[in-house]
């Protein structure tokens, strides 16, 4: 008889207590809200710990590491010519970009320049990359605001320009087409007719899109002065590329420091955007790929002939000595600080990537933002996660 | 506006390679301006980069330098550098260095223990290095790669006051060498789990696929058919020159 009236007690206080835990939660405390690792916002696995007071962040943590391949530690034990390999799978949406630079690098290190042809066509393919990496974000963006529609018109016209870069390739995706003193083959015949071709369905898509997003009141709204990035905030956090110009920072590699590539042999524009929200990420990136587009035009009208490959040795031992070449990625600024002691492998390959400090800012600009802010947020910053953890 | 900028790139192109150089000496005579003796050491590869070694205490100083005084606001990485050569051997990948050593008639039993600092030099095993640059104004691009050495006590100071995004490149240093960085809000790991033991990057961590199974690397540098007769002279050429 008591046993039982004591586990009602036991209840009734139990349920009291429950309740006020409930209560004070509610009234003082903040909530901690979880996104991720599995979450379709986050591109991958990325996780972000957000601390909430009511719908407001107070505090947001992003947890990287879910995807840490070590390639750093990789390239230790890989020749020069199979760590373009690992680079590509860095970027995945761009791999192609991913090689220049590492290529640029090992070629400063030996001395070597690629033929002029070879040059021509690596930019042909690195703008490709850029225009196949950006489509998927002018399409997802639509789908983090809850428009569905942009993202197949993305996935369909990026499958033209993939179709374009397996032709010379042979692959999709990683394509592990560059090679220390030139490329692996020639251009196929056809390619630069066809290629314009599709740079005016590019076009389209991009007008299409503008239709879609950008006037659309919605987007306006939850895109226009959410999550500004004053241009010093963003250049002490290492902000590079598009999220760069969309705080008004009027740099671009391809234009400042240009190594290795042909972009000085084009009439081009880096475009910027002064407001740094949400809305001018998206608004440079599709200027970007207009551009690119133009970019290929006429890169595609003067391909010069000759060679694809410069005289190298079969076995690359690469000299001592340590180089740092970065490249104008799709994401942003990717770099590699290879140092070399005369061996087949690097001695340390630093791989400086995009997304890296692109994401680093997550803990400062998701301070004090609402809740349904952190996915466009992010989905504006743009980055992939293998080019977070490497 | 598009011909203005690619012109700019066009004269850049063009320029001679000591008028390059020139703006390089500039910046390193501008950091020993600002941080005196503090420069240990630099190197300016004419029209390519440039390196400046500073004094362990002297690493925040040289960010602030380079931030504050020097208008390098943009901060681009920051990493280290585990100078020891790999005990695995050289390049870890013995087959290959064993036969290529054969060739070139070195002996491939003892690998090199000693130190081989690369540009700009050192004293110790390991080192910090991290690059900045000016950036937003188009023409007047410049960017810097310093160095500096860390003692044993595996301490030094941290950037993040000056640069914050240095904070995830530190932590990120932190595991993967052992660096502290005295100053960092919060130094814990980026990519491992937190009871991972040990700091991969360092060159005595052993990676444990290549142990357990050794690389077929030898395969590479075997002849290739037309190649055969090379080597049957006697004059074998270790670097396998031909044409690709």
């Amino acid at each position: 008889m008591t046993a039982v009236t004591d586990r009602q007690k036991l209840q009734y206080i139990a349920a009291r207590a429950a309740d006020a835990r409930v209560n004070v939660e509610l009234e003082t405390e903040g909530m901690t809200l979880n996104i991720g690792p599995q979450h379709p916002a986050t591109h991958g696995t990325l996780r972000i710990v957000a601390r909430l007071d009511g719908e407001q962040v107070i505090a947001a943590e992003p947890v990287a590491g879910y995807m840490h391949r070590g390639y750093e530690k990789l390239a230790e034990v890989r020749t020069y010519a199979q760590v373009t390999t690992l680079v590509n799978r860095i970027d995945w949406l761009g791999s192609f970009a991913n090689e220049v630079p590492f290529i640029l690098a090992a070629e400063r290190l030996m001395e070597v320049e690629a033929p002029p042809r070879a040059t021509w066509i690596r930019t042909l393919l690195f703008e490709m990359s850029r225009i196949a990496n950006i489509i998927l974000f002018l399409g997802d963006m639509g789908v983090q605001l809850g428009a569905i529609t942009p993202v197949f018109f993305a996935f369909r016209d990026r499958e033209y320009v993939l179709d374009q870069i397996e032709r010379v390739t042979g692959g999709r995706f990683h394509p592990n087409f560059d090679r220390i003193g030139g490329l692996k083959d020639d251009l196929p015949k056809g390619w630069l007719e066809d290629t314009k071709a599709v740079m005016d369905k590019v076009r389209s898509f991009c007008d299409e899109i503008e239709d879609l997003l950008m006037g659309s009141e919605v987007f306006q709204e939850r895109t226009r002065g959410i999550g500004i990035i004053p241009p010093d905030v963003a250049l002490q956090y290492g902000l590079s590329g598009a999220n760069a110009r969309a705080s008004g920072i009027d740099w671009d590699l391809r234009r400042d420091a240009c190594v290795g590539l042909a972009y000085p042999e084009v009439d081009w524009k880096v475009w910027t955007h002064p407001d740094g929200d949400s809305f001018a990420r998206f608004w440079v990136r599709l200027q970007e790929v207009r551009e690119a587009t133009r970019i290929i035009d006429q890169l595609a009208d003067g391909v010069p002939s000759g060679p694809i490959m410069a005289k190298v040795p079969r076995i690359i031992k690469v000299p001592a000595g340590e180089a740092w070449v970065s490249t104008e990625n799709p994401l942003g600024e990717m770099g590699y600080y290879v140092v070399s002691q005369g061996d087949l492998t690097p001695f340390r390959l630093k791989i400086r990537s995009a997304s890296f400090n692109n994401i680093s800012i997550t803990p400062w600009l998701l301070r004090g933002v609402y809740v349904p802010d952190i996915v466009t947020i992010l989905a504006s910053l743009y980055f992939i996660l293998g080019d977070i953890d490497r | 506006m598009a011909e203005d900028q690619t012109e700019t790139a066009a004269t850049a192109e063009a320029e001679p390679e000591a008028q390059v150089d020139e703006a390089r000496a500039g910046i390193v005579e501008a950091f020993r301006a600002e941080l005196g003796d503090a420069v240990e050491d630099a190197e300016v590869q004419p029209g390519r980069d440039v390196w400046i070694r500073v004094r362990t205490d002297a690493w925040r100083a040289a960010a602030e330098a380079a931030r504050n005084s020097l208008g390098a606001r943009y901060f681009c990485f920051l990493s280290a550098i585990d100078w020891l050569p790999s005990p695995y051997g050289r390049s870890m990948d013995a087959a290959v260095d064993v036969e290529l050593a054969r060739r070139a008639g070195e002996d491939p039993a003892s690998p090199s223990t000693e130190l081989a600092h690369g540009v700009t030099g050192g004293s110790t095993r390991f080192q910090v290095l991290a690059r900045v640059a000016d950036v937003g104004r188009p023409g007047g691009y410049w960017g810097v790669t310093l160095k500096a050495d860390v003692g044993d006590d595996m301490t030094v100071d941290s950037w993040v006051p000056v640069y914050a995004g240095a904070d995830w490149h530190e932590r990120e240093a932190w595991e993967m060498f052992g660096l502290t960085f005295t100053g960092h809000p919060g130094l814990r790991h980026m990519y491992l789990p937190s009871d991972f033991e040990g700091h991969p990057l360092r060159k005595e961590f052993p990676l444990l696929a290549r142990m357990v199974k050794p690389w077929p690397g030898i395969v590479d540098v075997e002849p290739m058919p037309g190649d055969d007769e090379e080597p049957a002279d006697g004059s074998g050429d270790a670097d396998g020159e031909g044409d690709s």
